[in-house]
């Protein structure tokens, strides 16, 4: 222990050690954590297009339009072991051609330090919520849940889904207006 | 009797290699199983996740069948006849009842979603794609493979050290 090489080599040796620890503790104690919110959607305004899909395969499908609301406190989730959230409301819903469909209308990044109330009033969807064919018209039963994906500082990746969801029907008939 | 332990010595120290390398690729072969998937630790190679993942993360992936693919979960892929596995975020899925399903993804840092990405003519993912889901993360360790991909000199330094240090240390 009496050249620098060698005190250098075994302090590198031990905050490797060190940092090996405490990124392993950072996992082990949140791995197991309960990560459920209750969440407040609201939904005000649906209409349904039949348009070409433009944004993939050039078929006419059925196009949807939410207007909704969203308030939730997620101060619950972060811990120290949480670098960001990552938050979208998705849709869920059955059609005649596909038993399962899930769209993801809109997401948000919050990083650790940022405000952590949402309250969202009169959002439209971020994305096109395209159904894979035309399945949208006269479905009564969208469900529209909110969910998470933890992203920590080490460790493990979870998905968790809000406990409040709403369910919608689509209307029956499509809209020819080229205003939303 | 000198050059007979010399050998000896010589021997073992081969042996202990060997028996390194084959627990190494035991262990890596044991996780490709239990994972299910073909490639169970990847390094984020892009920023198009950021500010979830950067270059040089590590994570940690499954595919089990009993998993389902569900909008929100990052999935790792690879584009047919390319080697570069990406991973993005799932935005639509559209699953049938036998259990076929095509998805759409997208990075967390693009604007649009992938299908400039994909082959041409190719509007979705199928299961085949995929390489695995993330489930765990590690920052920053993969950063030694990126480093020796971008500098080969690098690579080729760390290998010639090693070798010199094998040799060299006789314990």
């Amino acid at each position: 222990m009496n050249t620098v090489l060698s005190r250098a080599n075994s302090l590198f040796a031990f905050s490797l050690s060190v940092m090996a620890a405490l990124t392993f503790g950072c996992f082990v104690t949140t791995a197991f954590k309960d990560r459920r919110v209750p969440v407040d959607i609201h939904v005000s305004r649906v209409m349904l297009k039949n348009v070409d899909d433009f944004t993939g395969p050039r078929e006419r499908s059925a196009l949807g339009f939410v207007t909704f609301d969203l308030s939730a406190d997620i101060l619950a989730f972060f811990d120290w072991n949480v670098k960001q959230l990552f938050i979208y409301l998705s849709a869920e819903y059955t059609t005649r051609s596909n038993a399962l469909n899930q769209v993801v209308l809109w997401d948000k990044i919050v990083l650790r330090g940022e405000s952590t109330k949402l309250n969202l009033r009169d959002m439209k969807s971020k994305y096109f919520f395209f159904d894979d064919g035309n399945g949208l018209r006269a479905n009564k039963n969208i469900t529209l849940t909110l969910s998470w994906n933890v992203v920590p500082n080490a460790g493990i990746l979870p998905l968790v889904a809000g406990s409040g969801h709403v369910s919608l029907p689509f209307p029956d008939m499509y809209e020819s207006t080229k205003s939303y | 009797m000198q050059c007979c332990a010399f050998v000896l010595q010589l021997y073992y120290q081969v042996l202990n290699f060997g028996m390194i390398v084959s627990s190494a690729l035991m262990i890596w072969k044991g996780l490709m199983v239990v994972t299910g998937s073909e490639s169970p630790i990847v390094v984020v190679l892009s920023g198009s996740m950021e500010p979830a993942f950067h270059r040089g993360d590590l994570l940690f992936l499954t595919n089990r069948v009993e998993d389902p693919i569900r909008v929100g979960e990052i999935v790792v892929f690879r584009i047919e006849g390319r080697e570069i596995p990406i991973v993005h975020r799932v935005l639509k899925i559209h699953e049938k009842e036998n259990g076929d399903i095509k998805f759409l993804t997208k990075g967390d840092n693009n604007a649009v979603d992938d299908r400039g990405l994909y082959k041409q003519g190719q509007h979705w993912l199928e299961k085949k794609d995929v390489v695995g889901r993330a489930r765990g993360f590690v920052p920053y360790i993969g950063i030694v493979t990126i480093l020796m991909n971008d500098y080969p000199k690098f690579k080729y330094a760390v290998l010639f050290m090693l070798g010199l240090f094998v040799l060299v240390h006789r314990e």
